[in-house]
């Protein structure tokens, strides 16, 4: 991947890349992986992408696929960049691909209207379009475990609790540091309702994609308007600039709070020990020691058929990538099982994906328990809006700060089903779901 | 009323009541404009003495910056790392003008900023390549650099904290301006340089070698890059993103004008202090974010009393 860019421009290279496809076996079947190893968000992209491989290459090594049927697999780079994603979508459909990880919230707006009509379930995990859970407008869009309302609204209730219950929040100045982008304005809209029911201050702080690495602007701001809280969502190289200048500043650690896309190891190592106390929101534990992941280590990466550098097996990002891969091998797996066909297609695959319940006894059987909350997607339910967890960086590692709890998802859900129906209105005429979800 | 109130009152009295952070956004100014100016020198270098724009020197910087970093990742000492990272910036500079800027010669200027900005994707892609697309960490302390801040308490609440790396920056730049002043105007090359500068064909029938002083001057706009590249990358990371910052040399290089040294120093400051003083007392009342495009703003209002920029020469041409 980072040949092609490498010779960018050159023709005869961008031909010779076009007509390169992977070999897909009548037993296999094909997934593409957006990923983005290159550009100003790679420092985040890589260990995603590496975690996503090396799960899905570990599977075909350990089990010889999914039922016996491999997944054959290759990246497209994207560079976080919409229209490349929206060239990656184009090429996964050409290749039947029976998913579409976009791993942008660009991308996945752009792909949310195609993907009804070619009918390629979006699997956007933890990302996205948040109104996308409501299974009934969004049939072919999925987001578990959570969505970015339900990060906000868990973010929200931790810092209630820590000022003595969600009445302590009156008054205070929340500040909102964020990503100038379609990802980083996502959760505004329930920012503003929580603000306004629980009687908080909201400052928002944006930061424009070009200057991730000048923030000495922000922080100022911040300085000057002193916010008893900061909450966070960025990504890429804006993630360790952000830490860097909250240190520098001298502003409380233990009052600044990332989404989980602002918990990288690097973002979090840039600060120094400065950093200690820095949080971040979170749905997959850290660590190596789980089975699967040294099943990784030793068929995969020792085997030297990754790009993954073993120190790096087991932080966050990293194991954050295994869970999206780990979420495609089970949709195959339930795909599978509720067709009776073990060479399954994309809409076999969104059945599969709308039936996914992944419990304690599974995660055992994975080799993954405790990495993870079990999770259950259901037809109505694209998301699951499952229970989150807050780590805190030690200086060296992410810990535990709390136990699991669950978000506001009692909150949430009624602003979520009307800014569903809200897009679907804006979006008119918008597809009806051909068979309806049972009533819950 | 009120907007007037905002506009042209409350700045001020914010300014006055918290005299400390004011200075705190100055200085944050100082700094990053001593940045941008470092960045727009090695646009103006490679101007001056080819008339090229050189879209490459965002990419430049990020190529020395991660040179050295990467070279001591692979375990090589910090200073002999430094070293090797000078030696590679001068084989970049041998070989983009053996390999880029001679078959050129004498083509339009339009061709050759194509052919630069044909090298910053060539660049990205080289770098990618040999050093991977993750940010690394300014290796600060390790080649001797300060790290740490001192902090100035004022009055009861007020504080100016000063990051001793951003105070080393602005030292370096100051002692590379310097040097590139003397260079200039001291030494025989840097004659030749000011020579080729105002006319090629001039230069060559007096025996100047065009392209010993073109070797010469991207080596000394690689020298720049290193320097950026370690300055901004102590401040943040030394990643593929820093290439975009470097487009921040552009209204600096239209304040101080393409082929002046003070100019690049003068607006750099001018840019860096105006921005950060306009995002922090103005820039609310427009939802913020405006620094990005209020650098253009002050280029473009000092453009309409200078065209030719502060410092700029003013030509004119007689029909």
């Amino acid at each position: 991947m980072r040949m092609k860019t490498l010779l960018a421009g050159s023709v005869l290279m961008g031909l010779a890349a076009s007509f390169a496809a992977p070999a897909v076996a009548e037993d296999s079947v094909y997934i593409q992986l957006p990923t983005y190893r290159t550009g100003p968000y790679a420092g985040s992209g890589i260990h995603i992408a590496n975690g996503m491989s090396d799960y899905l290459a570990m599977i075909n090594e350990r089990d010889g696929g999914v039922n016996g049927v491999k997944i054959a697999f290759d990246e497209c780079e994207t560079g976080y960049d919409t229209q490349k994603g929206v060239e990656c979508y184009e090429q996964a459909k050409a290749k039947n691909t029976l998913v579409f990880n976009p791993w942008s919230t660009g991308i996945t707006l752009q792909v949310i209207p195609k993907s009804s009509v070619d009918k390629i379930p979006v699997l956007s995990m933890a990302y996205g379009l948040s109104a996308a859970a409501d299974g009934n407008t969004f049939p072919w869009v999925f987001n578990p475990p959570d969505t970015y309302w339900d990060g906000l609204s868990a973010i929200i209730k931790y810092i209630g609790e820590q000022e003595g219950g969600m009445e302590g929040l009156k008054g205070k100045k929340i500040g909102y540091i964020f990503l100038d982008a379609g990802y980083g304005r996502e959760p505004i809209p329930l920012l503003d309702n929580l603000a306004q029911k629980y009687g908080f201050e909201v400052l928002q702080y944006p930061v424009p994609g070009k200057e991730m690495q000048n923030q000495a602007s922000q922080w100022l701001s911040i300085r000057r308007d002193r916010p008893d809280y900061v909450v966070m969502w960025g990504w890429g190289a804006m993630n360790p600039t952000a830490i860097k200048e909250a240190v520098k500043n001298r502003f409380d650690m233990s009052k600044f709070i990332g989404v989980w896309w602002a918990g990288g190891d690097e973002d979090a190592r840039a600060g120094g020990t400065g950093a200690k106390g820095y949080k971040s929101v979170s749905f997959n534990n850290v660590g190596a020691d789980y089975p699967a992941l040294q099943d990784i280590k030793k068929l995969v990466v020792d085997a030297g058929k990754s790009h993954t550098p073993a120190s790096t097996i087991g932080e966050n990002l990293y194991n954050r990538g295994v869970v999206n891969a780990l979420y495609m091998v089970e949709g195959i797996r339930t795909a599978q099982e509720m067709t009776g066909k073990k060479v399954i297609n994309a809409e076999d695959m969104r059945l599969g994906l709308e039936n996914l319940k992944i419990d304690e006894a599974r995660l055992e059987a994975i080799g993954l328990k405790g990495m993870i909350a079990p999770i259950e997607i259901t037809c109505a339910n694209h998301s699951g809006h499952h229970p989150l967890f807050i780590q805190e960086w030690d200086g060296e590692k992410w810990t535990s700060a709390t136990d699991w709890f669950s978000p506001l998802t009692e909150e949430v859900t009624p602003i979520l089903m009307q800014a569903s129906k809200d897009y679907a209105t804006s979006n008119a005429p918008w597809p009806t779901r051909d068979d309806a979800c049972p009533a819950n | 009323m009120d907007m007037l109130y905002n506009i042209l009152i409350d700045p001020f009295v914010q300014m006055v009541d918290a005299p400390d952070f004011l200075i705190q956004v100055v200085w944050e100014g100082f700094v990053a404009g001593v940045l941008y100016a470092l960045i727009a020198l090695g646009f103006v270098l490679i101007y001056k003495a080819s008339g090229v724009f050189n879209f490459a020197q965002g990419i430049m910087v990020v190529f020395a910056g991660l040179s050295l970093v990467g070279l001591h990742q692979k375990g090589v000492p910090a200073w002999l790392a430094l070293i090797l990272a000078i030696g590679i910036m001068a084989i970049l500079a041998v070989c983009i003008e053996k390999f880029v800027m001679r078959p050129l010669v004498g083509q339009p200027d339009i061709i050759l900023l194509m052919a630069t900005i044909g090298m910053t994707y060539f660049l990205i892609g080289l770098g990618e390549v040999i050093f991977g697309g993750e940010p690394k960490q300014m290796i600060t302390s390790e080649l001797g650099l300060p790290t740490g801040s001192t902090a100035f308490e004022m009055g009861e609440r007020g504080l100016v904290i000063l990051q001793h790396i951003d105070i080393a920056a602005a030292v370096i730049a100051l002692l590379m301006v310097g040097g590139l002043a003397v260079f200039f105007n001291r030494t025989r090359i840097g004659r030749a340089l000011r020579a080729v500068a105002d006319d090629h064909t001039a230069a060559l029938s007096v025996g100047i070698s065009l392209n010993q002083i073109w070797a010469i001057v991207w080596f000394a706009a690689g020298i720049v890059a290193l320097a950026t590249g370690i300055m901004w990358g102590a401040r943040s990371d030394v990643s593929f993103a820093l290439e975009i910052v470097a487009l921040k040399a552009l209204p600096v290089l239209i304040l101080g004008g393409f082929t002046s040294i003070p100019g690049a120093i003068i607006g750099g400051l001018i840019i860096g202090i105006g921005e950060k003083v306009g995002e922090i007392y103005w820039g609310g009342l427009v939802g913020g974010g405006i620094e990005s495009w209020l650098a253009y703003v002050i280029a473009l209002v000092f453009l309409l009393f200078r065209p030719q920029g502060l410092f700029g020469e003013k030509i004119i041409e007689r029909i």
